[in-house]
């Protein structure tokens, strides 16, 4: 029935409506005089969404002929990516009126990858997956060029659209070998035309493409090369937002594939992806010792974090995709917070993202500082904070999976990767001092950088708020 | 009382998130406030684990004073001590009252200075509590992050290279620990460490990479381990980050080190390498001698040729935790009890000697020996101090030091002389550094200019060494008030050890009758 098919997919459609319709109001009524009303009410309808899907508890049901899935699984990415993007959009609102930079449409466009990213990670066919794909990559394509006059930002976009539209080309060609091969474009087609174990040698070049591409978009190495670039040059809300929604949807997708699509072929794909894992761990850890510019540090954390995902996800288990939630999810918690913290980075109203700036910042806002010390400290993976929790349990999945190396292989990046978190904390706590950074005194980001730093501690006491169980039928609703 | 554990370990939590959300400015009447908060607290730690103290039980050898209750994946929030622990966590809360004492004279960012400390003595209390494998982690590891704040902030001019080097160092063992620690949770099923205990890791030969690995997965998670504690220890050659950490930390950082930090490896070892993994202990017991025997004679000899004077007892601190590694390694008796003793006199020893220190680098603001010379003339009472400590710290019989020096040495030559030979060479070394060092710093004429001017020890200085000199005094009189509370659980830690031995061998020698 073509009605309960649109009722599966209502909250797509939903956001969908919402944000042709504003962009239509916000038009006609003031343009730009309205920009913060759009982010607002932008923001409303990304958590009233995430509020409706996050309390349906239907089994899970297909729509149109197999293209769309919703699941368990679909449900708990959909709501981490709504969340924080409504938390991020509200984030860059005072950054964004001071640079000139508010404009109705970029909620909007956000507001529309968000769709992209639902589609994404409720695809169950190589058409809805690249459908989904494409809307949310158009989305941030332009959205990374937001600042049109300055020459860094739509560097970053076309550097971005250029790559992004590489990968786009890697993946679709995969697809289209895998639909080839396997003669459907359905995943559950192709979990059946896989079930032998044995892949033909047309079907395993699809898998490896379709990797490669999906591998570009959660910027693990070696297709990272855009995401330092990118990081720098988009202005820092859209930065924030890279950071956190994309990513989780990316690595959804990711999830989806390879369980839904190719869960029969387990072992054919799992090295592939625990090479990828080590490459970024190491890559991420190394890469970001020598960075002077804070965005920039952060696109090579994130990629050391995509690694240890991956990690979660190369187990090729159940255990294995609920790690890799568990770790996602307290990986965008706490980038929501660092990235508060870099956007109110400020010296005479000019946005700073010299690391050096940062010396002795202690002095002057001791509380922004042991916020952000908590949160360093958390990406390193020291306990008690939860960084530490979403790295046991993707070693643990990886250690029960046979993949003993990886493990090591990861706690050593690790290792690696905590001299660049703590030089941050000396730079704050030990440092010279130099001239003064004044924050932008933002309420608001104080208040997000201080509730995802208290999140990081309180976690532990209270069991990471449940999450564990939430990420478990989650990875339970995935084939295999 | 069934929460008595809890209540002890995170009273100075308690304590630093009321300095951390009330104390407010910089004036000299909230920074009198805050030290007397910080003090009140941590005698009062003190006061409640005297409670626990006199309810242990030490003849029951399990553990006692249990809590527990449900956590993430299966783990549990598990808290309990037994005669292994149970003086460690004494010996915490009673140092820590006097660290906030010897601290009376920061003025520097205080209220955070007191907040580290009081933070890391939870920490610490709960590394000897915790009855759950990633409990125990994250107290262990958490512990890096105040101990790198108190070097980084209130240390000397190298104390940005010393911190890192710090951090990374233990950071890299404990990581490996991480990894041994998800494979026995993976090989196990549990986390909780009494389960664990009983629980008999495989010890069939493993293929790793072409490697036959005797003692198979024991042998694996027992280097895993070996990285992380043997770190903490410090063993040679390992031991590098100490040095620097010792010199570079503010006094009460030093003496937090060499009291108690040193001793979460040794604990490490009682705790997990013997019982967990008895094969590969036993397998390889010799290396661990020998590494021993080597820190011994080789950083003692390291301490003779030192200017620095944290420098000189930060080497001899290695030293005297050789003592300790060879001693656990024994599994005897003696070498056990003898290893628990030296970790819990040389926490006084050593704290009481970095203190010495910290006398007179108040004074004088360099810890160069040159600098000093004849302070016998000026401080009498601190030469008697001092001349007590140092001789404390070469093992004079009547002090601790000669207890625990004597009864792991007298373990040691039940399993292998040479190991002991050599060991025992190391208590001349020992007096010959500490003697040489108390020379020059205190004997002789007061020639130098700048010395001149020196005051003695003034009343709260005093007040400080007191309940050190009591302890190290009564401990080397009547070590029985030591070995009486941990005779009954060593020596049940040792039988199940050589049953756990025996049984291996008996079992590989039926398997291979071509050896009989």
């Amino acid at each position: 029935m073509i009605s309960t098919d649109f009722f599966v997919l209502l909250p797509e459609i939903l956001i969908s409506l919402y944000a042709m319709l504003a962009l239509v109001v916000f038009v006609y009524t003031g343009k730009d005089k309205h920009a913060s009303l759009s982010i607002w009410l932008t923001s409303a309808v990304l958590l009233i969404v995430a509020a409706f899907v996050g309390l349906s508890d239907a089994p899970s049901t297909t729509a149109f002929n197999e293209m769309f899935v919703d699941d368990a699984f679909a449900r708990f990415v959909k709501v981490v990516i709504l969340v924080s993007a409504a938390v991020v959009l509200v984030m860059g609102q005072d950054y964004a009126a001071k640079r000139d930079m508010l404009k109705f449409e970029y909620p909007l466009l956000v507001a529309l990858s968000v769709v992209g990213m639902m589609v994404m990670v409720s695809a169950s066919s190589l058409m809805t997956l690249y459908m989904g794909l494409e809307l949310q990559s158009l989305a941030l394509y332009v959205i990374a060029a937001f600042r049109r006059d300055n020459a860094k930002s739509t560097e970053a976009g076309l550097k971005y659209f250029v790559l992004g539209a590489l990968s786009s080309g890697i993946l679709l060609y995969g697809s289209s070998l895998v639909y080839g091969f396997a003669g459907t474009v359905k995943f559950s087609g192709i979990l059946e035309a896989t079930e032998s174990g044995n892949l033909s040698m047309g079907l395993l070049l699809g898998l490896v493409l379709v990797i490669s591409g999906l591998a570009f978009k959660v910027s693990a190495a070696p297709f990272h090369m855009w995401a330092p670039d990118v990081y720098e040059g988009a202005p820092t809300p859209v930065t924030a937002f890279f950071a956190t929604a994309p990513k989780m949807a990316a690595m959804g997708l990711f999830a989806r594939v390879v369980h839904d699509a190719f869960g029969g072929v387990v072992d054919e794909w799992q090295q592939i992806v625990a090479v990828l894992s080590v490459i970024s761990m190491f890559l991420g850890a190394i890469a970001a010792i020598g960075q002077k510019d804070i965005k920039r540090l952060m696109a090579y954390s994130s990629i050391a974090h995509m690694g240890f995902a991956l990690m979660g996800l190369a187990s090729g288990t159940a255990f294995g995709v609920q790690a890799m939630l568990i770790y996602m999810t307290i990986y965008v918690s706490m980038n929501i917070g660092t990235f508060a913290f870099i956007l109110s980075m400020e010296r005479d109203g000019e946005p700073v993202t010299d690391l050096s700036s940062l010396n002795m910042y202690s002095k002057q806002e001791p509380l922004k500082a042991i916020c952000f010390l908590a949160l360093m400290f958390s990406m390193a993976g020291v306990p008690p904070l939860i960084g530490f929790f979403g790295k046991f349990y993707v070693l643990r999945a990886a250690y029960e999976a046979g993949l003993a190396w990886l493990a090591i292989a990861g706690v050593v990046a690790s290792v690696i990767g905590a001299f660049y978190y703590i030089r941050i904390v000396y730079l704050m706590y030990f440092g010279e001092e130099i001239e003064k950074l004044v924050g932008s005194g933002s309420r608001r980001l104080t208040a997000i950088l201080a509730i995802s730093a208290s999140l990081m501690v309180l976690g532990t006491f209270f069991s990471l708020f449940g999450i564990e169980s939430l990420a478990s039928t989650a990875a339970g609703s995935l084939a295999n | 009382m069934s929460n008595l554990l809890s209540l002890v370990t995170f009273i100075p939590l308690v304590a630093a998130l009321v300095l951390g959300l009330l104390s407010r400015g910089d004036s000299e009447d909230t920074q009198r406030n805050v030290k007397y908060l910080a003090l009140a607290a941590t005698v009062f730690t003190f006061v409640v684990s005297l409670v626990m103290l006199f309810g242990f039980d030490p003849n029951f050898t399990g553990f006692q004073f249990v809590e527990e209750h449900r956590w993430l994946l299966g783990m549990q929030y598990k808290m309990g001590v037994d005669g292994i622990s149970v003086l460690f966590v004494m010996l915490i809360t009673f140092t820590m009252p006097l660290v906030i004492l010897a601290s009376w004279n920061v003025t520097h960012r205080l209220k955070e200075y007191m907040i580290a400390f009081l933070v890391l003595e939870t920490l610490m209390i709960g590394v000897f509590c915790a009855l759950d494998l990633v409990l125990f982690y994250m107290f262990f590891e958490a512990g890096l992050i105040p101990m790198f704040l108190i070097i980084g902030i209130w240390g000397g001019k190298a104390r940005i290279y010393a911190s890192f080097k710090f951090f990374l160092y233990t950071f890299f063992g404990s990581v490996l620990m991480l990894v041994a620690m998800v494979a026995m949770f993976s090989e196990s099923g549990t986390t909780d460490i009494v389960e664990l205990i009983n629980y008999k890791f495989s010890s069939e030969t493993l293929d790793v990479f072409g490697f036959q690995v005797t003692g198979g997965i024991q042998t694996l998670m027992w280097i895993a381990f070996f990285a992380s504690f043997a770190v903490k220890m410090p063993m040679w050659p390992v031991h590098t980050w100490l040095p620097d950490a010792h010199v570079q930390a503010p006094t009460a950082g030093s003496v937090v080190l060499a009291a108690i930090l040193l001793k979460l490896g040794g604990y490490g070892f009682l705790r997990f390498s013997l019982p967990m993994f008895p094969i590969a202990s036993d397998l390889l017991a010799p290396l661990v001698f020998w590494l021993s025997a080597i820190a011994i004679v080789y950083t003692s000899l390291v301490a003779l040729a030192q200017q620095d004077m944290k420098k000189l007892i930060a080497y001899s601190s290695v030293a005297h935790m050789g003592y300790v590694t060879m001693g656990i390694f024994t599994v005897n008796q003696q070498g056990v009890d003898g290893a628990i003793f030296q970790m819990i006199s040389h926490g006084f020893i050593s704290g009481a000697l970095f203190l010495c220190v910290g006398v007179i680098y108040d004074r004088m603001h360099t810890r160069d020996i040159d600098a000093y010379g004849g302070l016998i003339n000026k401080m009498p009472s601190y030469a008697l101090i001092f001349l007590f400590f140092t001789m404390a710290n070469v093992g004079l019989p009547g002090t601790s030091g000669f207890v625990g020096e004597f009864l792991t040495l007298m373990g040691i030559f039940q399993v292998n002389t040479w190991v002991a030979l050599f060991a025992t060479s190391g208590v001349i070394l020992s007096a010959a550094y500490a003697l040489w060092l108390y020379r020059r710093v205190v004997l002789g004429d007061l020639i130098k200019e700048s010395l001149k001017s020196i005051t003695d020890m003034r009343g709260r200085e005093k007040v400080i060494f007191v309940p050190l000199v009591v302890m190290t005094l009564l401990l080397g009189v009547y070590p029985a008030l030591i070995l009486d509370v941990i005779g009954p659980s060593v020596a049940a830690l040792v039988e199940t050890y050589h049953s756990a031995v025996d049984a291996h061998f008996k079992m590989s020698a039926a398997a291979s009758p071509a050896f009989q």
